[in-house]
């Protein structure tokens, strides 16, 4: 008889958990990266520049993640460039994370009251100066109660990675079905798991929003 | 590095069934999920603790959890305790229980915008609390939402995809299989990434199209009230 769940089980899970995490933080941090920059494309004063921008953000939000991480693991491969399974879910969930947060930051640059770029050019900055000494740090008050909530969906679809034999949370609960076929409490611990990385994000934006809303019924 | 597309439109038959079961999983998951969500807002803004309560627990278990570990609860938790539902029943009836989480907030948020004139005015009438919901203030609150509600029903036809999983034959479990016998996998996620990509803009046209014709306000004034 196979053994039941147990404590090596959720060792197991917790294993897989940190590759998720740790897949999570290289999303967001490459996403991020990509993301400033397809926002920053998006009110680029110049017309090619502006729709090549806009142009990604709607392909990539009209493409399932899945489909971009069998891309990433099956076709870079197969241009010619060798990528493990934690590269190719990066480099995919980069792709994915920068055109949502891409739209999502435009939004916030475009929330900062005209009167301060005005003000900005007033004082003769220049356009790189503008950006990011008078409007970015505004605009990342208006976005971060957003950019925490979304940080919630980049930990679950990290989960898709499992897909491309990416060992994390959801590939560890698979792993352990196969071998002792109790689908039930496996998944359920899983479930708990990603609850419990997740849930705290959760509250967290929210509590942000409020505290935000407050200070603008204040302002 | 050659691309080499004809094995995977000699394939097109699959392509399109694949398509095909894409939006029935989306359409059939889109209309019970904006009822269980309806009844789920319903139940969170009503005065009994319980319903609430419960109501509050399935939205932020949905929400906080991947829709891959949901679908491989149900798909192989209820083959354990004795029932063998079908692929594509388990993947309609996640995609409902996921769906609905999230309309459920969308509509919370509808309903909570109608003006607490309207809410006064029915208790005046002395229309029930379910009667104000059908009669008053459903029509509006969807009127509002409408724009949201379009954007979670198009993410739930792209995240059909992950229906695959549990070998459902849609569009992206057509395209594995596709990969599998062809040895072409570039080429044939690029194809099937274009095909989602067009099915989205279908039902973005499709939707703004069903909008004008039920909303007469957007129809007229381009906007919601």
């Amino acid at each position: 008889m196979v053994s039941s769940f147990g404590t090596i089980h959720i060792q197991f899970l917790l294993e897989g958990a940190v590759w998720t995490i740790i897949l999570s933080a290289c999303a967001f941090i490459g996403g991020g990266v990509m993301g400033l920059i397809i926002a920053l494309m998006r009110i680029s004063p110049v017309w090619t520049v502006r729709t090549f921008a806009a142009a990604y953000i709607q392909l990539v939000q009209g493409i399932p993640l899945l489909v971009l991480m069998f891309t990433g693991f099956f076709g870079l491969p197969a241009i010619g460039v060798p990528v493990s399974p934690l590269m190719a879910a990066t480099i995919s969930m980069t792709v994915w994370v920068g055109a949502y947060l891409g739209e999502f930051w435009r939004g916030s640059l475009e929330a900062v009251p005209k009167s301060q770029w005005e003000a900005a050019e007033c004082l003769a900055l220049s356009r790189a100066q503008r950006m990011f000494k008078v409007i970015i740090p505004q605009a990342v008050r208006n976005a971060t109660p957003g950019t925490v909530g979304f940080m919630v969906q980049i930990i679950k679809n990290t989960s898709l990675a499992s897909a491309v034999s990416f060992v994390d949370l959801t590939r560890a609960g698979q792993l352990i079905n196969n071998s002792i076929f109790e689908p039930f409490i496996t998944f359920v611990a899983v479930a708990v798991i990603y609850f419990l990385l997740c849930f705290p994000l959760s509250v967290l934006s929210r509590r942000l929003e409020r505290r935000m809303a407050r200070g603008m019924a204040k302002a | 590095m050659s691309f080499d597309f004809s094995p995977i439109f000699d394939r097109w038959p699959m392509l399109l069934s694949g398509a095909l079961m894409t939006m029935l999983l989306a359409t059939a998951a889109t209309a019970l999920g904006f009822v269980i969500g309806t009844l789920c807002a319903v139940g969170r803004n009503s005065s009994y603790r319980a319903a609430s309560a419960i109501c509050a627990v399935y939205v932020e278990t949905i929400r906080n959890t991947p829709f891959l570990v949901q679908i491989f609860l149900i798909f192989f938790g209820l083959s354990t305790l004795g029932f063998t539902l079908g692929a594509v029943t388990v993947a309609i009836l996640a995609l409902t229980i996921n769906v609905g989480a999230y309309t459920g907030e969308i509509m919370r948020a509808g309903f909570n915008s109608v003006h607490s004139g309207q809410w006064e005015a029915a208790e005046c009438l002395g229309l029930s609390r379910l009667q104000t919901y059908w009669h008053v203030v459903l029509f509006p609150a969807v009127e509002r939402v409408y724009p949201s509600l379009t954007s979670q029903f198009i993410l739930l036809m792209l995240a059909s995809s992950i229906t695959s999983q549990i070998s459902v034959p849609e569009l992206t479990g057509n395209a594995n299989f596709i990969q599998g016998v062809s040895f072409r996998p570039l080429e044939t996620y690029l194809v099937i990434g274009v095909i989602y990509f067009a099915l989205s803009v279908v039902m973005r046209q499709a939707f703004n199209g069903i909008g004008m014709l039920i909303f007469p306000r957007r129809r007229r004034l381009g906007t919601a009230l």
